[in-house]
């Protein structure tokens, strides 16, 4: 285990010798101490090792990650694991505005609630949020899965292009173009997975599904008026 | 960009070290907001007393025999204490009305930052460290205060365009965010009779909260009304005698956190401002609602 005092030694310096890490690396578990609230904490990140940051962090931490595993103990700023391609972020406490937005891939698991804009144009990550999401969430979302344990703001999955969102509690209202659907078995078994790898316990059945109608992202030759 | 900063005390064992906290977060923000900087703070009230705070370009000729001049006139009893380019005048309360109106007539120069029982507002361009040195606003004590720091975006860096701005006794407003009917919006309230010194944004935002205030409505009605009228991003925090509010427009686009202990309530647009308050990790920390309006009171 590798020990790193960001009150120290610093941003730059943190993320120099994290981007120094390859596939070989055998410093594969760090742990960030006095993070403070500071910006950018192990963003762009593109190795196999575990980064556990110990308390609550400001913007964009864990941004482009790739292959690594950040563990956040505490809550999480705007732009939590903002386009993540694989790997995972946890988020033990709350996150605040856009979390997960442009994610190409990966798990981003928030414990607590997110606020607004989670998952925007969301492009194949896998979101699961124990608590509520804020208005404008999955907004454009194109691929992956939004789950929320708790309930959803206005406007839920407004211009949804194929991401799927499962919402346990209540959608405050549908955006654009979102709807519920059924859920099918396949739906479930996806969800199912989710919740175990978030370590979540939740029953998958409890949950409803929405997605998008596909009426408004091709054009369409009855609305040419309104365009 | 802009940061703000605000702290209420809950626990009055704290209050020798308002000023010292406050000054604390507001340097913290200084990446948000390097412009220049400004506090309100809510310190002793004096039982019949008003504190009027002024700012002048030419303290030393404008401040220097200003109580004297003014007890001639009326007969005794103001007192001014003098911080910088600042000074609070002290005056009996039934004559705040045409003190004031003196005031414009033998200082013309001089510019009100606020009035009030508890009310003081500094504010200055520079970096924040700077301005919070220049008011020593870390020997302030008080019951709560608000801080700014600001990054303009909609009109000029200058000492009447920093943030915070009063909107009536005891009452200021800071603000982050823009606001993009701000032109519309004054043209109206000049027609009614409001005054403004600045092209901006913000101004007219606390000039609409006082003319809501002025005819009839309640401060939190005031805001519920601004959540309609008011087009733009914004993040404001405004202070009361008794404590602070925190209101964010329906997008909420514009970020804010709040801690609350048994011992505080603290506000920060980002998490960094609070790090360093007593007992941070065990606080209650989340973001405030979007279009909803939050109150602190003593």
């Amino acid at each position: 285990m590798q020990t790193f005092d960001l009150a120290s030694e610093g941003l730059r310096k943190l993320n120099q010798t994290l981007h120094a890490q390859n596939a070989n690396t055998n410093q594969t578990e760090w742990n960030i101490v006095n993070p403070k609230g500071s910006h950018a904490i192990a963003v762009g990140l593109d190795a196999p090792i575990s980064v556990t940051v110990n308390g609550s962090t400001g913007y964009y931490c864990a941004g482009m990650n790739q292959q690594a595993d950040v563990h956040i103990k505490g809550s999480a700023g705007p732009g939590v694991a903002e386009n993540m391609i694989s790997g995972s972020v946890i988020v033990d406490g709350d996150a605040s505005q856009y979390a997960g937005a442009t994610g190409h891939g990966g798990l981003l698991v928030i414990k607590g609630n997110a606020s607004s804009r989670c998952g925007i144009s969301m492009k194949g990550i896998d979101i699961v949020v124990g608590g509520n999401v804020g208005h404008m969430s999955a907004f454009m979302a194109q691929s992956g899965n939004l789950v929320v344990c708790g309930d959803a703001g206005d406007a839920l999955g407004d211009s949804l292009y194929e991401a799927r969102l499962f919402v346990r509690g209540k959608v405050k209202s549908l955006g654009a173009d979102c709807i519920e659907k059924e859920m099918r078995p396949e739906h479930l078994k996806i969800l199912a997975d989710l919740l175990e790898r978030a370590g979540i316990d939740s029953k998958p059945e409890e949950f409803r599904r929405y997605g998008s109608a596909r009426q408004l992202y091709n054009f369409h030759v009855d609305n040419a008026a309104a365009y | 960009m802009c940061g703000i900063v605000g702290l209420f005390l809950k626990d009055k064992t704290l209050e020798p070290h308002l000023g010292e906290m406050l000054a604390e977060m507001l340097v913290t923000m200084t990446d948000r907001g390097p412009d220049s900087a400004g506090i309100a703070i809510y310190g002793k009230n004096s039982k019949g007393r008003t504190k009027i705070t002024l700012q002048s370009d030419n303290p030393d000729q404008d401040f220097g025999t200003l109580p004297e001049e003014l007890d001639q006139i009326f007969g005794g009893s103001f007192s001014l204490k003098r911080k910088d380019t600042h000074a609070v005048l002290e005056v009996a309360s039934d004559v705040v009305k045409t003190a004031r109106q003196t005031l414009q007539t033998i200082r013309p120069g001089v510019r009100v930052m606020s009035v009030g029982d508890t009310i003081e507002i500094y504010k200055e361009v520079g970096l924040p460290k700077d301005v919070a040195a220049r008011f020593e606003l870390d020997k302030m004590q008080g019951t709560h205060g608000i801080g700014h720091t600001r990054m303009a975006t909609e009109s000029a860096v200058t000492t009447m365009g920093a943030h915070p701005f009063s909107t009536g006794s005891d009452q200021c407003l800071v603000h982050n965010g823009s606001l993009s009917n701000h032109n519309s919006l004054r043209r109206r309230l000049r027609q009614d009779g409001m005054t403004f010194e600045t092209e901006n944004d913000t101004e007219v935002a606390a000039a609409y909260l006082s003319w809501k205030m002025q005819h009839g409505s309640t401060l939190d009605q005031a805001l519920e009304s601004g959540l309609d009228d008011l087009d733009g991003f914004y993040t404001f925090v405004v202070g009361t005698k008794d404590g602070f509010g925190v209101v964010r427009d329906p997008i909420a686009c514009k970020p804010a956190v709040m801690a609350e202990t048994d011992r505080y309530v603290a506000f920060g647009t980002e998490y960094r401002a609070l790090v360093n308050l007593p007992d941070i990790e065990n606080a209650r920390v989340w973001e405030p609602e979007p279009a909803h309006v939050y109150f602190w009171s003593h």
